[in-house]
């Protein structure tokens, strides 16, 4: 009895390193960002776009900015085509073919972001420049790289959310006559409606929080960008380009912006949960 | 006007399997031009010579080694870990605040990017620690980023066995830990390999944590203090300073098939063990 005790303390123990992570995390972000954000002062670093970190100005508006356009650009992409490919494959699609096709998408998760962002450079940003005008390095460029690269997020957790819509649900609306597309739309994807919100809040997350493909496709210039063939510099992509050689409050700076996208994407993840918790 | 339901369900139902075979189309194109164009650079040699000229010529080897050492070290250290607590989780706890705390650390850690891991790697391990940039700050940074995965997926393992077989082992006489690592164990062994195999999935493709704590270095690491470039963080450097593109399309191909390959195997372990369960 008394080894089992002791096995039930070191699993306890074990069993704490996730959180206990996180809240190391939490407090070394912080520990460097936030002596930063006081004596900058928040207004100055959230509300300022004037970033010259080696004179001594930090003022993140611009990347804020632009991270929030390539997250919307993102979604408005990949929310539409990931939607379609789970109600397809969860409504329309012989089961067959869906049990081919879900495990094919959910492999392509694993494909690298860099891989992304290296075929956006070669055939998306050539194809931007030559039609559209601009550079082609650009907003435009960064959101449907990231569009692409949260379908597989979007589309399992919402096919997911499609699939556990109980099947009388169906069978009551054919029975009345409905067609099957007035059956998903009115009552299977009302059903799913807070799952599929998760998947997309958790896409938001994966493409707020992307970085080298963005790095390699958004331009990375420093402005707050007028058109969406400008090139942008997200919160991300500046922390990975000047961590390599900032010091001192410069590298504080980019810690604060840590913070910033580190807030953000609690912000996000936390809503997901509290949206499945409550279904 | 309001159009006949029928002819509004055809309509939709096209527009809906364009989007979807669109969808496909981008994910085929990405796969078919990786391989295309990087299949034929990977020769036997391309994998087992030294980088020349910063990867512009010779093969990758040096890279295919970090990329192993710190994915075995990431590993190693996130099983015990992540599999503990799913035994914890699973088999020695009630649902409780506890429980709650300990799969809302989880979830929230899967969800942090990878490159607020990178500024926590770099500042804990690689500056605090002083352990610098090498393959021991990549191989604990990327251990807490595959943590969740391992939990997450050993506690759907573990949950999978049959109840039965834990009161079949108490009817015996059998203590709880004997139980867990006689029989839950073992039988929840392939999708705990699951996770695992997933996990070194995600390891490979990481490129912004190991950019800030492994570097860079194109040497083969032999010590845990030694800096290393993985695959992925060679490819980037490659790409994104335009030094070869043959070179990189190579790497590539080398990471993406690897990638594919070991969660295709997971995938198959995971339904086979799904399927003798239920």
């Amino acid at each position: 009895m008394h080894r089992e005790k002791f096995i039930e303390r070191v699993l306890l123990l074990l069993a704490l390193s996730s959180v206990g992570s996180l809240a190391l995390i939490t407090i070394f972000i912080f520990l460097e960002g936030f002596p930063l954000i006081l004596s900058a002062g928040l207004k100055n670093f959230i509300l300022s776009s004037h970033w010259a970190p080696t004179k001594g100005h930090f003022g993140i508006l611009a990347m804020i900015i632009s991270s929030v356009l390539v997250t919307l650009g993102a979604m408005v992409i990949g929310v539409p085509l990931g939607l379609s490919c789970a109600i397809v494959l969860a409504e329309f699609s012989p089961p067959r073919l869906k049990m081919v096709l879900k495990p094919t998408l959910e492999l392509l998760a694993g494909i690298p972001s860099v891989v992304y962002g290296f075929l956006g450079v070669i055939w998306l940003v050539p194809l931007i420049r030559n039609y559209l005008g601009g550079p082609g390095l650009s907003l435009l460029a960064a959101s449907i790289i990231l569009g692409i690269m949260i379908l597989p997020t979007v589309i399992s957790i919402s096919i997911d959310a499609l699939t556990a819509v109980p099947d009388p649900y169906r069978d009551g609306s054919l029975a009345l006559g409905a067609t099957r597309w007035q059956t998903v739309s009115r009552v299977v994807l009302p059903a799913a409606r807070s799952g599929i919100i998760t998947a997309i809040i958790l896409g938001m997350g994966r493409a707020i929080g992307e970085t080298m493909a963005v790095i390699m496709v958004a331009g990375n210039a420093l402005q707050i960008p007028t058109s969406i063939l400008d090139p942008v510099r997200t919160l991300t992509s500046n922390i990975a380009l000047e961590l390599g050689y900032a010091a001192g409050r410069h590298r504080e700076a980019l810690f604060a912006t840590g913070i910033v996208l580190f807030i953000i994407i609690m912000v996000l993840n936390l809503s997901a949960t509290l949206i499945t918790r409550r279904r | 006007m309001r159009l006949e339901p029928h002819l509004t369900q055809r309509l939709v139902k096209t527009l809906l399997w364009t989007l979807t075979g669109f969808t496909l189309l981008i994910l085929i194109f990405i796969i078919a031009d990786i391989a295309v164009k990087g299949l034929p650079q990977v020769t036997p040699a391309f994998l087992t010579q030294d980088s020349h000229d910063m990867g512009r010529a010779g093969g990758i080897f040096p890279t295919i080694v970090a990329t192993a050492y710190i994915t075995l070290l990431a590993i190693v250290l996130a099983s015990p870990l992540g599999v503990g607590t799913a035994i914890y989780l699973t088999e020695y706890t009630r649902e409780g605040w506890a429980t709650r705390i300990i799969r809302f650390g989880s979830e929230c850690l899967a969800g942090v990017p990878s490159i607020i891991l990178g500024l926590f790697g770099f500042v804990l391990f690689v500056l605090k620690l002083g352990f610098g940039w090498s393959v021991l700050s990549g191989g604990l940074t990327l251990a807490i980023m595959v943590l969740p995965i391992i939990i997450r997926t050993s506690e759907e393992a573990i949950k999978a066995v049959p109840q039965d077989y834990r009161t079949a082992c108490y009817s015996l006489g059998m203590s709880q830990w004997q139980t867990v690592t006689h029989i839950v164990l073992p039988s929840a062994l392939p999708g705990i390999t699951t996770g695992i195999m997933l996990s070194i999935g995600r390891s490979l493709g990481e490129t912004a944590v190991l950019l800030f704590t492994a570097g860079a270095a194109l040497r083969t690491p032999v010590s845990v203090f030694d800096s290393g470039r993985t695959m992925a963080v060679h490819f980037y450097i490659l790409a994104r300073e335009g030094l070869s593109m043959p070179n990189a399309y190579g790497t590539a191909a080398v990471l993406v098939i690897s990638i594919l390959l070991i969660n295709l195997c997971a995938y198959t372990l995971m339904q086979r063990m799904m399927k003798r369960y239920s």
